[in-house]
C-alpha cells in the first residue's frame, strides 16, 4: 500500500507539571513532561506507553516487578508497513525450522535481549497471542524460537508483537539461507565423556597389579582385570581417538603431516603392543596411559575449541541487507526477494533503509549515508537521475530508486567475487602452525632414532628388534607438543577475551604474535561517534542553552546527541511544542521563542562558505548559531599510535578526504604511510602489496568497506563499541572500550610461542627421564602410568601460570571484568 | 575372593549409569544456555487461582 503522508515522527508535549525528571516507568529515560502517564506511572513516549498497556490487559505486569525500567527505549517508531515482506509465503517459509502447514516453529535473533525481565516476557509470549503455543529463549545466544500455528496468526504479526513490546528481531538475508547451525561441537564432548569414563576405570583396574608384592596378584584376577581394561580401552581407542585419526589422515592426504600422525602412530603402536603382551600374558599393557593421554588431549581441544556464541565472526554483507525490497509494479507495490531483483524494478526506500543494489534515483530527495561501503561519514546528497551504490543508506524522506545492477553484481557486492575470499584461512593458518612444523621435525629425529636402534639390535639380538623400537616409539609420542599448544591456546584465548579481544578460533594467536605491519582504517576505528564541537556566530545564553539542551536531548539523530554531550547537563524544562522532521531537523517552540535546530535549508540559513560547512545551525527566533563537527579521535590513540610504531609498520587507509592529513601525520609520524580516498578493493590490493613484500599483516577496522582488507589480511580485526553488534566478517573482534590495551595484548599473543616452546622443553626433559628408563629395561606400565599424568600436570600448570604471570606483568586484567 | 568378581561389575555398572547421565544431559541441549537456565530457575511460577 503506497504511503502518501511525509515520513516523520511528531510528538507533541504540552504544559508543564513537574519540574524534576521522572523516569519513564518501561525503560527508564528522563521524561521531558508527565503528561504521558496512566495513574502513577509515567512514561517517556507514547511507544513506551503503549507496550504498558498491552503487558498490562494481558496481565503481564510482572514483567517490571522482576527488574525496575526493564524496557528499550520506543521512541523511535517503526514504519507499518516495514515486515510486509513477511506476507510474502515464499520469504517468510525460508525463516521455518518446522511447519506442518499449521504449527510452525520459528527462530529470531533478538539483539536487545539483556536481563530476567526480558525472558520472563519473551517466554510468556503465548499469553499476548492465543495463536502462539510456546516461545523459549535462549539468553546466551539471544534467540527466541516460538511455536505457533498458522491458522491463528501470521509470521508477519508475530514479528510486529515483538517489535510493538520492544523486542524487534533481526531479520536479514543471512537467516534465510541455510544456516550452520551454532552448536558447539557436541561430538567432542560425548568423546571427551567416553575417554574420562574408560581412563578412570581403567586406573582402577590396574591397581591391583601395580599395588601387588612380587608374587604378583592372583593368576585368574590379573586376567580378569588386564581382559577389562582391554574392553573398556577399545572405545577410548576406537571412538575418542577417532579425532586424531581423521585430522592425521586428512594431513596425509594432502602430503602434509601434522602433529596427529606421529601422535596416532604412537596410540597405533601403544595398543597392539598391550593387545600381545596380554594375549601373551607376558604384562598388562600401556592402556591407562593411552587412555589418559588421549582424555588430556581431548580436554586441550575442548579448552581450545572455547567460541563466543553470541559474536559471529563469519558475516558479509548479506548480514547487513535486507531479506526483501519493496518493488513497485503494475499491481502496486510488492515485496521482492533481493535475489529475484532484476534490472529495471523501481524500489521503494524509506528512511534508514539500505540500497540493496546499484540503481539509479528516480524520485526524491536522495540523502545517502555510504559509511558502510566507503567509511566517509558526512551523507551526500544525489540528484535524480543520477547513480546510488549498494551498501548506501538512505536518510530522510522516502525515495525511489530504479535498479540498473543486479545484487551480486553491484559495485560493494562484486568485492566478495575477488579471490581472497575463497582461501580457506583457517586451514592455511593452521598448515603454517609452529606446532606442525616442529612436529615434523620431532618425527623425523624419531624415526631416524627408531631406525639406528633397529639396525643396532639387528646386529646384536633380532629378537629385541620389535620391544625396543616400540618402547621407544611409545615413549617419545609428541603429545606432549600437543599438550603445549592447546593448554598454551586455551589459556591466552581465556585472557585476551577477558581483555575485551574475541578471537575466532586458537590459529589466529599465533598469526596474532607473528604480525609485522598494522594497518588502520580510520572512520569508526581511529575515530568515533563522539564528536568535538565549536560553534560561531551568536553566541548563546544560559538560559538558550538550556533549551536547546532540551530540544535535542529528544533526538535519536547522532547530531542531536552530539549536541546534547556538548552542551552539558541542564535542568529538565519543557517546550510547548516539539516536532522531529526526519532527515531535516527539530523544530520547538518554548516560552514563546521559535526554535529551529538543523539543516541550512530547515533553519532558512544561506550556505556562504562551501569548504567549511557546519554540521547544523540553530536558530532561536532570528539569531543564528552554526556548529561545526571536527571527529574525535579515540583517547587512547595519541598515546597507542607511538608504542606500537616501536614494533610495527604502520599505514593507516581511510575512505575519507584528507581532511585531517596534518593532525593524522603528527601522530603517526613521517615514516608510516597515509592513504585517503581509498575505496574497499584499494584497501584490500594495499595489504596485498604488503604481503608481496613479505610482511604480516593486521588490519584493523569496522565496516563492510574494510571486509576486503579484512579478509586478505593474515588477522583481520574489527572493532566495535558493542560486540553484539553487527560486525564485518573477521579473525577477531576488538571491544572499542579496551582499545588502549591493544598493544598489551599483541604481546601477550606474541608471548605464546615462547610458552609453547618452554613447555615443550619441559616435556623433552620427562621424555628424556622416560626414555633412560626404558633403555635400562626399567619401564614398567606403574613408571609410565605415573610419568604421565604427572608430565601432562607439569605442562598445564606452566602453560597457564605462564601466560597469567606475563599477562600480570603487562596489566592485563586476569579475570572477567 | 569370589565377591571380587561382583563388586568390580556393580562399579562398572554404577560408573556406566554416570556416563548415561553425562550423554543424557549434552544431548538435551543442558549446556546450550547456560545463562538462561539460572534466570529461569528464579522466576517464580504465577500463582493460579483454583477453584
Amino acid at each position: 500500500m503506497p504511503t502518501t503522508e511525509q515520513e516523520r515522527s511528531t510528538i507533541i508535549i504540552s504544559k508543564p507539571i513537574k519540574k524534576e525528571a521522572t523516569k519513564c516507568y518501561h525503560c527508564g529515560t528522563d521524561c521531558i513532561t508527565n503528561t504521558i502517564a496512566i495513574e502513577d506511572k509515567v512514561f517517556c513516549c507514547e511507544g513506551c506507553k503503549l507496550v504498558f498497556e498491552i503487558l498490562n490487559e494481558n496481565g503481564l505486569c510482572d514483567y517490571y516487578n522482576l527488574q525496575s525500567h526493564p524496557g528499550l527505549s520506543q521512541i523511535k517508531p517503526t514504519r507499518s508497513d516495514k515486515f510486509a515482506y513477511l506476507d510474502n509465503e515464499e520469504i517468510a517459509s525460508r525463516l521455518y525450522k518446522f511447519t506442518d502447514g499449521n504449527n510452525t516453529m520459528v527462530t529470531f535473533y533478538i539483539p536487545g535481549v539483556h536481563c530476567a525481565s526480558c525472558m520472563w516476557l519473551l517466554e510468556h509470549m503465548n499469553k499476548l497471542d492465543a495463536g502462539i503455543t510456546e516461545s523459549r529463549l535462549n539468553f546466551t545466544n539471544k534467540e527466541v524460537t516460538i511455536r505457533f500455528q498458522q491458522q491463528k496468526i501470521s509470521i508477519r504479526k508475530i514479528v510486529e508483537l515483538l517489535t510493538t513490546i520492544g523486542y524487534e528481531p533481526y531479520i536479514s538475508l543471512d537467516d534465510a539461507e541455510q544456516k550452520k547451525s551454532k552448536n558447539y561441537n557436541k561430538k567432542l564432548i560425548y568423546k571427551l565423556g567416553v575417554a574420562g569414563f574408560c581412563f578412570g576405570n581403567i586406573m582402577l583396574m590396574s591397581f591391583p597389579e601395580y599395588l601387588s608384592t612380587d608374587k604378583g596378584i592372583e593368576n585368574q584376577y590379573a586376567f580378569l582385570f588386564r581382559i577389562l581394561n582391554l574392553v573398556l580401552s577399545l572405545p577410548v581407542f576406537f571412538y575418542s581417538a577417532s579425532e586424531f585419526f581423521s585430522s592425521a589422515w586428512a594431513g596425509l592426504k594432502q602430503k602434509i603431516l601434522n602433529i596427529d600422525a606421529p601422535i596416532v602412530l604412537a596410540l597405533i603402536i601403544t595398543f597392539s603392543r598391550s593387545i600381545y603382551e596380554i594375549a601373551t600374558n607376558t604384562g598388562s599393557g600401556y592402556l591407562d596411559s593411552m587412555s589418559g593421554i588421549v582424555f588430556f588431549m581431548l580436554v586441550g581441544r575442548v579448552v581450545q575449541e572455547r567460541t563466543y556464541r553470541s559474536i559471529s565472526f563469519h558475516r558479509d554483507y548479506k548480514s547487513y541487507f535486507p531479506i526483501a525490497v519493496n518493488v513497485i509494479t503494475k499491481d502496486g507495490i510488492v515485496s521482492k526477494n533481493l535475489q529475484d531483483l532484476q534490472e529495471k524494478d523501481i524500489v521503494e526506500l524509506h528512511n534508514d533503509e539500505i540500497i540493496p543494489a546499484d540503481a539509479i534515483v528516480v524520485k526524491g530527495n536522495a540523502r545517502i549515508d555510504y559509511s558502510f561501503v566507503t567509511g566517509e561519514s558526512e551523507p551526500v546528497m544525489i540528484e535524480t537521475g543520477k547513480q546510488v551504490y549498494a551498501g548506501g543508506k538512505q536518510t530522510g524522506e522516502k525515495i525511489t530508486i530504479q535498479i540498473v545492477k543486479p545484487v551480486a553484481g553491484s559495485y560493494l557486492t562484486s568485492l566478495w567475487n575477488h579471490h581472497s575470499f575463497s582461501k580457506n584461512k583457517i586451514e592455511k593458518n593452521n598448515r603454517d602452525s609452529i606446532i606442525h612444523v616442529m612436529s615434523k621435525y620431532f618425527t623425523i629425529v624419531l624415526f631416524v632414532l627408531a631406525a639406528a636402534t633397529a639396525i643396532y639390535w639387528w646386529m646384536h639380538d633380532p629378537s629385541k628388534i620389535l620391544p625396543s623400537v616400540s618402547a621407544m616409539l611409545i615413549v617419545a609420542c609428541p603429545c606432549a607438543l600437543l599438550l603445549a599448544a592447546t593448554y598454551t591456546n586455551g589459556n591466552l584465548l581465556r585472557l585476551l577475551s577477558n581483555n575485551g579481544l574475541y578471537l575466532r578460533d586458537a590459529t589466529i594467536i599465533e598469526q596474532l604474535g607473528d604480525v609485522s605491519h598494522i594497518v588502520f582504517d580510520k572512520t569508526g576505528t581511529l575515530t568515533q561517534g563522539s564528536k568535538q564541537f565549536h560553534s560561531s556566530g551568536h553566541q548563546m545564553t544560559e538560559t538558550e542553552k538550556s533549551w536547546i539542551y532540551n530540544i535535542a536531548s529528544h533526538s535519536q539523530h547522532p547530531y542531536s546527541k552530539a549536541l546534547v554531550k556538548f552542551l552539558g547537563a541542564y535542568p529538565i524544562i519543557t517546550a510547548e511544542k516539539w516536532e522531529e522532521h526526519t532527515g531535516k531537523g527539530l523544530y520547538a517552540e518554548v516560552a514563546g521563542n521559535i526554535i529551529k535546530i538543523g539543516s541550512a535549508a530547515f533553519t532558512g540559513v544561506e550556505l556562504e562558505n562551501e569548504n567549511n560547512k557546519p554540521a547544523l545551525y540553530i536558530r532561536i527566533n532570528d539569531k543564528i548559531t552554526a556548529f561545526y563537527i571536527t571527529t574525535e579521535f579515540r583517547d587512547d590513540i595519541p598515546q597507542m599510535i607511538p608504542v606500537l610504531h616501536n614494533r610495527y609498520g604502520l599505514s593507516l587507509l581511510s575512505g575519507d578526504n584528507d581532511r585531517q592529513r596534518e593532525r593524522l601525520e603528527g601522530i603517526f609520524g613521517q615514516s608510516s604511510k597515509l592513504l585517503f580516498e581509498q575505496k574497499p578493493i584499494d584497501k584490500l590490493q594495499y595489504i596485498e602489496q604488503l604481503q608481496t613484500k613479505g610482511e604480516k599483516v593486521l588490519m584493523m577496522g569496522d565496516g563492510l568497506n574494510d571486509a576486503g582488507a579484512l579478509q586478505q589480511s593474515n588477522v583481520g580485526i574489527t572493532l566495535a563499541d558493542d560486540i553484539n553488534n553487527f560486525t564485518p566478517s573477521c579473525d577477531a573482534i576488538l571491544d572499542a572500550r579496551k582499545f588502549g590495551k591493544f598493544p598489551a595484548l599483541l604481546r601477550l599473543a606474541h608471548s605464546g610461542r615462547y610458552i609453547i616452546y618452554f613447555s615443550f622443553f619441559i616435556s623433552i626433559l620427562y621424555n628424556i627421564v622416560g626414555l633412560s628408563i626404558s633403555m635400562q629395561g626399567k619401564m614398567s606400565p606403574m613408571i609410565a602410568a605415573i610419568l604421565m599424568p604427572v608430565s601432562t600436570l607439569t605442562i598445564v600448570l606452566v602453560t597457564t601460570g605462564l601466560g597469567s604471570v606475563i599477562a600480570k606483568r603487562l596489566h592485563l586484567s586476569l579475570k572477567t571484568s | 575372593m569370589s565377591a571380587l568378581y561382583l563388586l568390580v561389575l556393580a562399579s562398572i555398572v554404577v560408573a556406566g549409569f554416570f556416563l548415561m547421565a553425562f550423554i543424557w544431559s549434552v544431548r538435551s541441549n543442558q549446556y546450550e544456555d547456560k545463562q538462561g537456565a539460572a534466570i529461569r530457575m528464579l522466576q517464580d511460577d504465577e500463582i493460579k487461582s483454583i477453584n
